[in-house]
């Protein structure tokens, strides 16, 4: 893609702006509308599953419930039988790595390299933390009570607690189709975080110069975040 | 056939009111594609490039004039819209006092089950001027029960019971199709709706879904016999035209070439269906027909059985079969559910069955 | 690659062959790595006529087997396999992706005076995924077929289906990105790119219906994605979401399906409204009768859109309640529709109206979406939607729509447009007789089908020798096809002819209001030379040079004279000339 280096008045500021836009504000603004624009299409794209959702929790609510407790564990504190700690854990890691991509941002804004790069690590690790989680803790317990859903699936009575086998396999099937997809999304936000810090190391004026980059990766690690904070309590938190 | 339809009957208590909305929405159609075709029309002639005429204070915006416009085609929709969702409505809430017929279709053929037990394949016997119900349900995949000439269609779901409602109104009978693509053989998954007058139907359903009382393989072939013209020939004695066949049955027969051999069943159907093998003694060589390919065996194995009461104390009341037998050539139905129908039934028989049978058959063999 | 700086060389000598997006670079890596937004449409014209093509084949064997009521030459299985074919390839490789990626792509950014849309290199990739869907679709039909029709209804698809659905799915899924990436770059496009003076009320209304397709685009596209995503993973692992015997609901996937389905019924002819609006206004010579009503208008189509997708399932077992919600919000879709047909029809009146090919297309357009928007009354409206669903009644309906006005749109623009997109002119008198031909071909095919479907034969049958009364209706609507075929084969050699003919059109053949015509034909590789400032309305033909007027006649009435002259004149984007 031809681009085309410019000063366009920005006092120091030596930005590339490509060919198509006529100056650098142009082409930021062009990249936040279509910043949004690709989150409203994710927001589609997982609302038609948390319709799906919607409809099935309503259809098998007591099901629902018992099939949930199999994503917790036993936890003897505060009262409590059992609590999802594994989730809770994933949970409050995705939130610590917001807050870091919000430290980031804010560094680019001041153009702290160091900061920018620190913060982006810690968002890394914490997101890889929660993969590790779930591919280690959350998922395989699944596979070995045969809660997977498809021919394997017979799982003993004891971990459906009282729900319908028919019920918990729809169940499972949402939740590894929505976890899945949003474990899809974790690991290409990890992929592009991690581009996004090659290019600040490197030195990149794309990116150094200009925090739009930087703030438009933020966007679409916020919306990933959320995206779970929503799935969290609909599968994890089922009330009886 | 012959003659080709524009419309589908009207044979049901939805028909008639289905075809008002339908033709009024076809007048409102017509009107509004032949004012917008005139006025593009006028305009491209009037207007076109070159020719003279006034052309003065065009203008490019009017409020009234948009209002205008999109507030007569609100109405008129609004109108639509409310005599279309009464007429839904109408369908969707059945009478109290109906009576519930069960549909399960599968992949593909619609087995339908009467409350007194009778079941069905692909037809649907129903009485004229009485309130039915389906209640349906698919055993795989998503089906439509589809009677145009009642205008009803409701889809046949798995899993989960759909209903339909209709009042026939005119005796006949009608399409039954599948609506919704439901695989390989969509399109035979196919029927006929019968609709009977109340006592028909009621005589119908207490005969387990048979037109008439069964016939025994005797009575069959006597009909059989009488249909196909053999009794005038082979009568109560011998003639010059043909020997009787009174008492033939365990005889021993004669032959032109001199041979002999005992009238059994295998005997009997080779007489009928290649009677030049073997030629009784005293008859020519080519008086009777050979029947090969235009007797299916079902009706040479009645005839067999009723030969064989020939002769026997029985004959005396199956020696003189119903008379005014029409439709000659014609085999009876494979299918037992429509009946297997005494004379009386088959006279009455609509001729689009009996072409739609010919047809189903010629395709058949076709693949 | 590098985009090529404009040298002065092109202003200086105009003897010689100008340098346009065409002869820029002949390498067939500066094609398949472009970032030009024109030379990405020419590939997408060339890919979506190789398809609409593919999907023409299928539909003359429907007509074909259908003509005798126990078929000519297939196997039910093949028929339903070809009838599947014909909707998948028809509706996601030709319609969805038609106007908006070939004409949209090419034009969008020339006329609100950008160099290029936003993301020229998503818009490159838009082209790879789309190819990368229809090989795979194309894959899958190589390899066995499909035979679900083209909507996938479960559990049909899911778990009865022994055909290809799995690999034809995953191809429509990419089909899909291809386009919201399209959409998303369009948006983008209009709100940030447009030249200084291009206000919101100055644009194009081709500009306003890509805008509003675009929005169903972004919002519809990810749901029917998701959506054939879990019936691929019904078929594959077995995740039951849309499955009876899995414990799923299968009236989920129709709702699902038809969120996006039915939304694509405006992708496919907004855009047509908007390039029937450039046509009427041009062809007229007359500003939009009422603009503001028909731009909003396309934006109410596009909102309302996504409101009356419950109308496709009266019968499917959902609630009364709903249907009658559906039905209402359907007749309101009526409204917006209207709107536009009366105003194209009151554009014309005192205009200076030039029957030229483009013209025949937009008259014949109105007439066939005024049938097919009528018709489709007959289905919002439930009563009779209830006997006239699933029929031959709606396939009449739809081709009516989708055929009759998507591509009826998509001929008109393609025969507007290609001066301008090829610097050729083709010949004008067999463009006119083709439009004829094309437009009494189609009404021969499809009107009787309203008739046979009004009878009750249900779609999608490959035997009908149960109810031989529809035999004639079949054989009247498979000669029209046979007529339509070649309707449509016929533009095929005189366009491609034109391109080795000698006669070059001149920046403005047509006398046509509209930043597009002030560029060179073929424009230079970023479209203008230097960026223009808009000062004049939208279609504001009474500042428009008499001269102007008047070639454009002379350009299609006598080809080549006054060429010479015109070279000089032409202004390869400056700033308007007003």
């Amino acid at each position: 893609m031809a681009s085309v280096a410019e000063d366009h008045g920005h006092g120091d500021m030596v930005v590339h702006v490509h060919h198509q836009f006529e100056n650098i504000d142009q082409q930021n603004e062009s990249y936040i509308v279509g910043m949004w624009c690709f989150l409203v299409t994710e927001i589609m794209f997982f609302g038609a599953l948390f319709i799906m959702y919607i409809l099935y929790r309503w259809n098998y609510q007591q099901d629902f419930y018992g099939a949930h407790l199999e994503l917790s564990q036993p936890f003897h504190m505060f009262g409590l039988q059992e609590f999802p700690i594994w989730g809770s854990i994933n949970t409050t890691a995705l939130l610590i790595s917001s807050f870091t991509m919000v430290m980031a941002v804010r560094a680019a804004q001041l153009r702290q390299k160091m900061v920018v790069l620190k913060n982006l690590g810690v968002t890394c690790v914490l997101a890889t933390l929660f993969l590790v989680i779930k591919f280690t803790f959350e998922w395989p317990p699944k596979f070995q009570h045969h809660l997977v859903p498809g021919p394997n699936f017979h799982p003993h009575a004891e971990v459906l607690h009282g729900a319908a086998p028919r019920a918990s396999e729809i169940f499972f099937s949402l939740y590894f189709a929505m976890t899945g997809l949003h474990a899809i999304h974790i690991i290409a936000g990890i992929g592009v975080i991690g581009a996004l810090m090659f290019l600040w190391n490197k030195g990149a004026t794309s990116v150094t110069e200009d925090y739009v980059p930087t703030e438009m990766i933020g966007l679409y690690w916020h919306f990933v975040d959320l995206v779970w904070i929503f799935l969290f309590p609909l599968f994890y938190l089922i009330p009886a | 056939m012959g003659n080709y339809p524009m419309a589908p009957p009207q044979a049901s208590n939805f028909a008639f009111e289905h075809d008002l909305i339908f033709y009024s929405l076809v007048v409102l159609t017509v009107i509004f594609t032949v004012i917008v075709g005139a006025f593009v029309l006028f305009f491209a002639f009037r207007y076109r490039q070159g020719n003279q005429v006034n052309r003065s204070r065009p203008f490019h915006e009017h409020l009234p004039l948009e209002i205008t416009w999109s507030v007569i085609p609100l109405l008129l929709g609004l109108v639509m819209f409310f005599l279309g969702a009464k007429l839904f409505v109408n369908m969707r809430v059945p009478p109290k006092d109906a009576m519930e017929i069960f549909v399960i279709g599968k992949q593909w053929m619609w087995h339908i089950q009467h409350s007194n037990g009778v079941r069905e394949n692909n037809t649907l016997h129903v009485p004229v001027g009485r309130p039915v119900k389906l209640t349906m349900i698919s055993q795989d995949v998503i089906h439509a029960f589809y009677i145009p000439a009642f205008r009803v269609q409701y889809h046949v779901v798995p899993g989960r019971y759909t209903m339909e409602w209709f009042t026939a109104t005119k005796p006949g009978e009608y399409h039954l199709f599948c609506g919704m693509y439901c695989g390989t053989q969509h399109s035979e998954m196919v029927g006929t709706v019968v609709a009977m007058e109340p006592k028909e139907y009621a005589k119908w359903l207490a005969n387990g879904g048979n037109t008439a009382v069964p016939m025994s393989m005797e009575q069959a072939g006597a009909k059989a016999f009488s249909v196909r013209g053999c009794n005038n020939c082979h009568t109560g004695s011998d003639t010059e035209r043909a020997p009787s066949l009174y008492g033939l049955f365990g005889k021993t027969r004669k032959f032109t070439d001199g041979s002999s051999a005992i009238a059994d069943g295998a005997y009997i159907r080779e007489s009928i269906f290649n009677p030049y093998n073997r030629v009784t003694q005293g008859y020519s060589y080519q008086t009777m027909p050979a029947y090969a390919g235009q007797l299916s065996e079902e009706e040479v194995l009645d005839m067999i059985a009723y030969i064989k009461t020939l002769g026997s104390p029985a004959s005396a009341a199956t020696n003189a079969p119903a008379t005014g037998v029409m439709g000659g050539g014609v085999n009876p139905p494979k299918t037992p559910a429509v009946g297997a129908m005494g004379a009386r039934e088959s006279a009455a028989q609509p001729r689009t069955n009996l072409a739609v049978g010919a047809l189903s058959r010629q395709n058949g063999e076709g693949r | 690659m590098s985009a090529p700086a404009i040298e002065a060389s092109e202003l200086t000598a105009p003897h010689e062959e100008q340098k346009n997006y065409l002869n820029a670079d002949h390498t067939v890596a500066s094609w398949l790595l472009t970032g030009d937004h024109k030379r990405i449409a020419i590939m997408y014209l060339i890919s979506v006529s190789f398809f609409f093509m593919i999907g023409g084949i299928f539909a003359g064997l429907i007509r074909l087997e259908l003509i005798s009521p126990t078929g000519v030459l297939l196997e039910s299985e093949t028929y339903n396999k070809i009838f599947s074919a014909h909707g998948i390839v028809m509706i996601f490789l030709f319609l969805v992706p038609s106007i908006p990626a070939v004409f949209g792509n090419f034009l969008l950014p020339i006329m609100i005076g950008a160099r290029d849309l936003a993301f020229p290199r998503m818009n490159l990739a838009s082209l790879y995924v789309y190819w990368l869907g229809g090989g795979l679709i194309t894959l899958g039909l190589l390899t066995g077929g499909v035979d679900s029709g083209w909507t996938f209804y479960t559990p049909y698809s899911s778990l009865y289906s022994n055909s290809q659905v799995s690999l034809v799915i995953i191809g429509i899924f990419f089909a899909g990105f291809s386009s919201i990436m399209t959409g998303l770059n369009f948006i983008v496009t209009v709100h940030k790119m447009r030249a200084p003076g291009m206000t919101w009320f100055r644009l194009p209304l081709f500009v306003w219906s890509m805008y509003a397709t675009s929005v169903v685009m972004l919002l519809g596209t990810p749901v029917i994605a998701i959506t054939l995503l879990l019936v691929f993973a019904e078929r594959t692992l077995h995740l039951g979401v849309f499955s009876p015997e899995l414990g799923g609901d299968p009236v989920l996937f129709q709702h699902l399906f038809w969120f996006y389905s039915h939304p694509a019924v405006y992708i496919m002819i907004l855009p047509s409204f908007g390039v029937i609006s450039e046509l009427m206004a041009n062809f007229s010579r007359k500003r939009v009768f009422g603009y503001h009503f028909v731009a909003f208008s396309s934006l109410a189509i596009a909102g309302l859109g996504f409101l009356v997708w419950g109308h496709h399932m009266f019968v499917s077992s959902q609630s009364m309640y709903q249907g009658v919600v559906f039905s209402l919000v359907s007749f309101l879709v009526a409204v917006p529709s209207a709107v536009k047909v009366f105003n194209w029809t009151a554009t014309m009146y005192k205009g200076h109206i030039r029957l030229q090919t483009p013209m025949i297309y937009a008259i014949g357009f109105i007439g066939l979406f005024t049938v097919g928007g009528l018709t489709g009354l007959f289905l919002a409206c439930m009563g009779t939607d209830v006997h006239l669903t699933n029929t031959y009644f709606i396939v009449a309906h739809f081709h009516y729509v989708m055929v009759g006005g998507a591509m009826m749109g998509f001929l008109g623009a393609l025969h507007f447009w290609w001066p301008k997109m090829t610097g050729h002119m083709y010949n004008d008198t067999w463009g006119k007789f083709n439009a004829l031909l094309v437009f009494i071909g189609f009404n021969l095919t499809f009107f009787p089908q309203f008739i046979v479907g009004f009878l009750g034969m249900p779609r999608r049958y490959h035997y009908y020798y149960i109810a031989p009364e529809f035999t004639p209706y079949h054989i009247m609507s498979s000669a029209g096809a046979s007529a339509l075929a070649v309707g449509l084969i016929v533009p095929a050699f005189y366009l491609v002819s034109s391109l080795r003919g000698k006669r070059k059109a001149s920046a403005n053949p047509w006398g046509a209001h509209g930043l597009e015509w002030q560029t060179a034909s073929p424009p230079i590789t970023l479209n203008f030379v230097e960026t223009p400032i808009v000062t004049d309305e939208v279609y504001d033909f009474s500042h428009m040079d008499e001269y102007e007027q008047r070639r454009g006649t002379a350009e299609m009435t006598h080809p080549g004279e006054g060429l010479q002259q015109d070279k000089n004149l032409d202004i390869v984007g400056t700033k308007e000339d007003k």
